[in-house]
């Protein structure tokens, strides 16, 4: 260990301080992008009292800000909502449920109403419509900013939650330190809202390096279940070089070898299965140069941050090649996370509620989500419904509940059952390479095999020990320390939950069983942290044995994968 | 990665330290924020968007450190350029009512017609 190092990074952050910022709430939010914002407005337009803390800072945080998406906005007109259900069903494999895709597109139609309503600068499109379907990251993160503290909240910037608070009853808050001035923060609140997005593994695809799965360690420390966490490999198409992961463009390009012969088969949606293939041997090159005349300065409009980094580089990409890479996306385009108990997006434990990436999709778009426009409909919506359930559970327990004292609830790294010797922010980083070196290889995460699983899932078992060591009182290697936690936990979910799909469905591919086998047609739950349960929905939790189900014939593996994948994509 | 903060721009309001979503630059008492953590930087380009005075530079390059000089950035007409194709600042509409989306993605394979949205 490198003491120069050690001091030369850690010096950069300051030491956590013995004081600490103490508040008491109805109800705590913890994240602040489209789904945290969402959830803190609505309980507190509920007249609760409402603190959020985001890890960085509310308005630019998570994947939505530096982006702009499309939403799942569909008028309420018979044909159009019956088309918008069916359409991703299928790819989804059939885990997606009518009946939440209604409530969703019907809380969603009515959100972007009030988006509007609050200056949200709609355009209008060629019939001079307002055009509601498309929200630039930036304009709508920074509107959700201005829309939370005028409702009230109080917002904390660049405060990680370390831990929950719980008693008896329940979740009671949460703890966290501030990064920028090391001071301890304690938030006693009677709900908790858990809004921290996805998983993605410090791959710096675009606004996802706050995105550590931080809300599947929490949630499963205080006992709640996740759901989906198979559907947990999804991957997105950027230029080599840069973070700007926008694959909805690449629908206009052609992909070739280096050679610059095209590559047969590779496509965005349909195909980017051959992408990564030829990826694990070879660099992969595209052009725009499907992109009709017509569209190609609406495509500029529209997206200003997709021809960002080309701009800057000197890059046409209508008409010069450039390098592609497949950056992960882990759970932020994945469907798993949080298991959602009750309509009001409450978990399987009192007072914790789950919104947005950090909560599984599956209810509204099964084991695949082409995009963002799904999980920004699922963030309007259940950010709405799981701010109005926590504030509706404070009120409940009403006046008495000030009289709470609720331990923390974190175990790695803060409570380590075996004391060892101070983690450096090294070590951290060290533990971060380590889970990546698991889930980012498309080998091991998109193509999926039960020995693959069972061989990382022995690394990352050796990864939990290690990351169980207490942190040097750093505020920077607390908190990185707690993230490789986060990031060690979720790849355990994800492919300890893999092992017991035995079969390809939604964005979950086996190549060992490469086709849809209508008997797990069930979603899979999972819990615990240092043993890790998996359970079908509807069932209990059995055995720890994996099924066991013989693969076909290498030959067919070969074909049913290729066919399977451009399927499911 | 975040590659500059230019002195002669900066007007010292801090706003990039406050807006990093990733913790990036310290303030410095009466001088310019400084680039911290340059490693941490997630290249989401957001500090140029907050900056008022277009002081900062995000090169495009995600996984490594580049040279720029301000001086050919602001020649390029690069200092500033994303927050003006955002439309944010002085006398500027926002970029967002000019977004085009619905032009590239169809509301509806089978109808193509635009339905008109209730309320607002």
């Amino acid at each position: 260990m490198s003491q120069a190092f050690e001091g030369s990074a850690e010096a950069s952050s300051p030491p956590v301080s013995s004081d600490s910022l103490n508040l008491e709430a109805d109800v705590l939010v913890i994240g602040g992008g489209p789904a945290g914002t969402w959830a803190a407005w609505s309980a507190a337009a509920q007249g609760a009292k409402v603190v959020l803390a985001d890890k960085g800072y509310c308005g630019t945080s998570g994947a939505t800000a530096p982006s702009g998406v499309g939403v799942w906005y569909v008028p309420p007109d018979p044909e159009l909502r019956e088309e918008a259900r069916a359409s991703r069903e299928t790819m989804g494999g059939h885990l997606a449920d009518r009946r939440w895709m209604d409530r969703v597109l019907d809380k969603t139609y009515e959100n972007v109403g009030k988006l509007a309503d609050w200056g949200y600068p709609f355009p209008t499109d060629d019939e001079g419509q307002p055009a509601r379907r498309s929200l630039q990251g930036p304009e709508y993160m920074r509107l959700m900013r201005k829309k939370v503290r005028a409702a009230g909240v109080r917002i904390l910037d660049h405060s990680p939650a370390l831990e929950l608070l719980a008693d008896a009853d329940g979740v009671a808050g949460a703890a966290g330190v501030s990064r920028q001035t090391g001071q301890r923060w304690l938030v006693k609140a009677q709900a908790v809202v858990i809004a921290t997005g996805g998983c993605a593994f410090l791959s710096k695809a675009l606004g996802c390096n706050v995105l550590t799965g931080d809300g599947n360690l929490l949630a499963a420390e205080v006992g709640a279940e996740l759901s989906g966490m198979e559907f947990s490999n999804a991957y997105g198409l950027a230029p080599a070089f840069a973070s700007v992961t926008k694959s909805a463009f690449y629908r206009w390009a052609t992909f070739y070898y280096e050679d610059g012969t095209v590559i047969e088969g590779a496509g965005s949606a349909r195909g980017r299965s051959v992408i990564a293939r030829t990826l694990l041997t070879q660099p992969v090159y595209a052009i725009l140069d499907q992109a009709p005349e017509a569209i190609r300065a609406s495509l500029r409009a529209s997206q200003p941050n997709f021809f960002l980094p080309f701009d800057r580089v000197g890059i046409d990409p209508l008409t010069q090649r450039f390098p592609v890479t497949l950056r992960l996306e882990g759970t932020v385009r994945g469907t798993g996370g949080i298991r959602i108990a009750n309509d009001e997006c409450g978990t399987s434990v009192p007072g914790l509620y789950a919104a947005g990436d950090a909560a599984t999709r599956e209810l509204i778009c099964g084991g695949f989500t082409g995009g963002g426009s799904h999980n920004a409909a699922w963030a309007i919506s259940s950010g709405t419904w799981a701010g109005q359930g926590a504030a509706a559970h404070a009120r409940k327990l009403g006046a008495n509940a000030r009289q709470r004292n609720p331990l923390g609830t974190g175990r790695a790294t803060l409570r380590p059952a075996v004391s060892s010797n101070a983690t450096s922010l090294q070590d951290a980083d060290a533990i971060v390479r380590g889970v990546q070196a698991e889930v980012f290889p498309y080998d091991r995460n998109l193509f999926r095999t039960e020995a693959g699983l069972s061989d990382s899932l022995g690394r990352l078992d050796s990864l939990w020990q290690d990351v169980q060591a207490r942190p040097a009182q750093f505020a920077r290697t607390i908190i990185r320390s707690r993230e490789a936690a986060a990031m060690v936990a979720t790849a355990r979910f994800m492919y300890r939950t893999a092992q017991f799909r035995p079969e390809t469905r939604g964005m979950h591919k086996r190549q060992d069983f490469p086709a849809l086998d209508p008997a797990q047609q069930r979603r899979l739950v999972t819990s615990g942290l240092d043993e890790i349960q998996v359970r079908a929905e509807g069932a209990e939790y059995e055995s720890r044995e994996r099924p066991t189900v013989t693969p076909p014939s290498r030959g067919a593996v070969n074909q049913g994968v290729e066919g399977a994948a451009s399927a499911a994509e | 990665m975040i590659e500059l903060v230019s002195d002669s721009r900066c007007i010292r309001c801090d706003l990039c330290v406050k807006a990093c979503p990733t913790n990036v630059f310290d303030a410095v008492p009466d001088g310019p924020p400084v680039i911290a953590r340059q490693e941490d930087c997630q290249t989401c380009f957001m500090c140029e968007l907050y900056c008022p005075t277009d002081a900062l530079f995000v090169a495009p390059e995600a996984e490594r450190s580049v040279t720029v000089g301000e001086q050919a950035l602001a020649d390029s007409g690069l200092l500033g350029s994303y927050r003006a194709a955002i439309g944010w600042g002085e006398g500027r509409s926002p970029g967002a009512r000019n977004d085009q989306s619905f032009r590239l993605l169809p509301l509806s394979a089978k109808k193509s017609a635009t339905l008109k949205p209730t309320g607002a």
